[in-house]
């Protein structure tokens, strides 16, 4: 038998047939929709037909749920009660604003155990490559997509090709994740993994957590990649046992057994293979308008004049709505505001590395804390964690996806800079002529302390020394 | 969706690589029914200043009669967000020329009727630099995958399946409901491989024995 990797595994498990011309048709195991989905739901109303899987699916708010009182606008108010009138007329199980089990859809799936290995996820938001995480295929769809599933339960879908991302060696203190993900991307490109599932293997990638897994596999899409995926092992399986939708003790055993065969076989090949020395990694910050606009956090504002062609001119396009000169120190960079949040960032393994570094300081901007769900909020309050984040002049707030998009009337104003967490910083998507610069939670908490793009590695020695 | 072969009009230059969905359509707009119309939110910020008013050469209000758009690599990166594709094609856009698209873009485009054409680089400079002096006709032709500007035709690039698909104006749901029989059975299959593939704090579902019956 010819070796087989994690995506065909993955794929053959859910193939019901495939066309001539090479276009498959999968079930789709988990379909999770939120408050933007409305379009896909009035499709639905409009041919008549019901949700055929409504077990399967499942309805949260968040892209426009407040996190501080009440829905900002009535059409913000709109949005949420669409959601929950949609879900309750097909009979599907949605965590609305008041459900303790609320919070961002990348988080919250996980959290209830809704996200297993093996399964095929849909959700219709980019991010959707997070639950990839867990050895599971999932990947975010547009709206006459999600109609789709909603219809039949069921993604017409051409196979991708297989990208192998290996990273050796291990991460530096104060380098996480999300320093391993923009260094990619900073490599590739924005469009590097166009049309590819990438699997992330190598030995940094295994000793991360399911939190640090769930961000790298996150910002996949951000290079491009639709589906990103890390196979199972003994960490996955400790994150999944016992959560609420996760297999019971009946099944458990027959799952261990199964989800131990999805890995890669070891001769398996990719289409494109990439190398990464996980200990050259620094902190990493953005400067421009994309995420592939990414560098140390050591380097200087790149220089146009030195680019050729149409990237000089993009980059002269996106250094002058950041406001930024060329050759300037990016850690000479003043920020006016932070922002700790989004199905990035915001997991409780982020909040406690954000935590560690403003413990016992003073931040010299305002800025927001949200959490990626309630539960996050509950245990975080439960490790004191909010304590330190509002002894340090920070807002802890709600949960849902807030400044990472806009939508819920968080927003950034127009010149003004914000560190942040998020996963975009394209122009005008944390608010119009917001300036975001993409980071770690460790290293916003840094520049929230010092008011400037910082090296969260200084602040870590100081408190080693003291 | 109603299908199409040939189309004819006005080609503008969006001269900028990474036209992401977050500028095709700004976030705030997207609680908007589709009744409504999304051609006015089309680029939005980019197009008008915040008091609303347009900047006159802006290239799609100096051309907006403008069909086709032809931008630089990786158009449409980002988000899910079918609003972008609602975006262009409720503005009159029936075509976008680029090196590279983001790969979900490029499905919702098909999906209503907007034709993601890939191009060389060297292909984008060279029909860029055709229209530095405003606006020209061009023709695109979906049956042999070429677009003629001026006296020169170009080849694009578009997977076959798509290529039908907006031919035909195809409709997914009515092809995909004409494999009923095989999407039941495939799914006893799965459940019974994966019992978990139905959440079990679905009991009352699962004794109900709705897992082993088609929809
Ligand atoms: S936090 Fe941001 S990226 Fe994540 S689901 Fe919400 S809007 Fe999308």
């Amino acid at each position: 038998m010819t070796s087989r990797r994690l995506l065909d595994k993955l794929w053959d498990a859910h193939e019901i047939l495939r066309r001539d011309d090479g276009t498959s048709l999968l079930w789709v195991d988990r379909h999770l929709v939120h408050e933007g989905s409305h379009h896909a739901f009035a499709k639905i109303a409009d041919r008549g037909v019901p949700v055929a899987e409504p077990g399967l699916t499942f309805g949260v708010a968040d892209h426009y749920a407040p996190t501080r009182g009440g829905p900002a606008t009535d059409a913000i108010a709109r949005m949420i009660a669409t959601l929950a009138s949609n879900a309750d007329k097909h009979g599907i199980t949605c965590f609305g604003l008041d459900d303790p089990r609320q919070g961002i859809v990348h988080v919250i799936g996980p959290e209830q155990g809704l996200t297993l290995p093996g399964l095929l996820i849909n959700c219709g938001d980019s991010h959707t490559s997070t639950h990839g995480a867990f050895g599971a295929l999932a990947f975010g769809i547009g709206a006459t997509e999600v109609a789709h599933v909603l219809a039949t339960q069921t993604v017409w879908q051409k196979k991708p090709k297989a990208m192998r991302i290996n990273v050796t060696g291990r991460l530096g203190p104060g380098v996480g994740a999300k320093d391993l993900a923009l260094a990619w991307i900073a490599k590739l490109g924005a469009d590097g993994a166009r049309g590819h599932a990438i699997e992330y293997t190598g030995s940094a990638v295994r000793s991360l957590s399911m939190e640090g897994r769930m961000t790298l596999c996150n910002l996949s899409i951000e290079g491009g990649g639709r589906f990103g995926m890390i196979a199972p092992d003994e960490i996955t399986f400790a994150y999944v046992k016992g959560r609420p939708f996760a297999p019971n003790d009946t099944d458990w055993d027959r799952a261990i057994d199964l989800w131990s065969s999805l890995p890669s076989d070891a001769d398996a090949e990719f289409e494109t293979s990439v190398s990464l020395d996980a200990s050259e990694i620094a902190p990493i910050v953005t400067w421009g308008t994309t995420p592939e606009d990414a560098l140390p956090v050591t380097a200087t504002v790149p220089d146009p004049a030195r680019m050729q062609g149409s990237a000089a001119e993009r980059a002269r396009n996106a250094l002058d709505y950041m406001g930024l000169a060329p050759g300037r120190k990016l850690t000479d960079i003043a920020v006016d505001q932070v922002f700790i949040g989004s199905c990035t960032n915001a997991r409780i393994e982020d909040l406690r590395s954000a935590a560690a570094v403003l413990a016992g300081r003073r931040a010299k901007v305002p800025g927001i804390v949200s959490p990626g769900s309630r539960q996050v909020k509950v245990q975080a309050e439960a490790e004191g964690l909010d304590r330190i984040f509002v002894d340090a002049g920070l807002e802890w707030v709600g949960s849902g996806c807030s400044m990472c998009v806009a939508m819920n009337g968080d927003h950034v104003e127009a010149g003004k800079r914000c560190a942040s967490t998020t996963n975009r910083n394209f122009r005008g998507r944390q608010g119009r002529g917001a300036r975001t610069h993409l980071m770690s939670p460790a290293m916003v908490a840094a520049a929230a302390v010092t008011g400037h793009l910082t090296d969260v590695r200084e602040l870590l020695k100081e408190r080693e020394v003291a | 969706m109603t299908g199409w072969c040939t189309h004819t009009g006005l080609a503008v230059a969006l001269d900028r690589e990474n036209v992401d969905t977050d500028q095709l359509i700004p976030a705030r707009f997207m609680s908007t029914p589709r009744s409504e119309g999304y051609g006015d939110f089309l680029l939005h910020d980019m197009r008008k200043k915040s008091d609303g008013t347009p900047i006159p050469d802006f290239p799609i209000n100096a051309v907006p009669d403008a069909s086709i758009v032809i931008s630089r690599r990786n158009f449409g990166s980002g988000s899910s967000r079918e609003a972008a594709v609602y975006a262009l094609v409720d503005f009159g856009i029936r075509v976008v020329i680029a090196p590279s698209f983001g790969d979900i873009f490029a499905s919702n485009s098909v999906n209503n009727g907007l034709l993601p054409a890939r191009v060389s680089e060297a292909e984008v400079d060279a029909a860029i630099a055709k229209l530095v002096d405003g606006a020209q006709e061009v023709t695109v032709d979906l049956t042999d995958k070429t677009i003629r500007l001026g006296n020169t035709t170009i080849e694009f690039t578009l997977d076959d399946v798509w290529q039908q698909k907006l031919i035909n104006g195809w409709d997914d749901i009515d092809l995909t409901q004409k494999h009923k029989r095989a999407i039941a059975a495939s799914r006893a299959q799965h459940v019974q491989r994966m019992p978990w593939a139905i959440p079990v704090q679905q009991t009352n579902f699962r004794s109900a024995r709705r897992d082993t019956v088609s929809q």
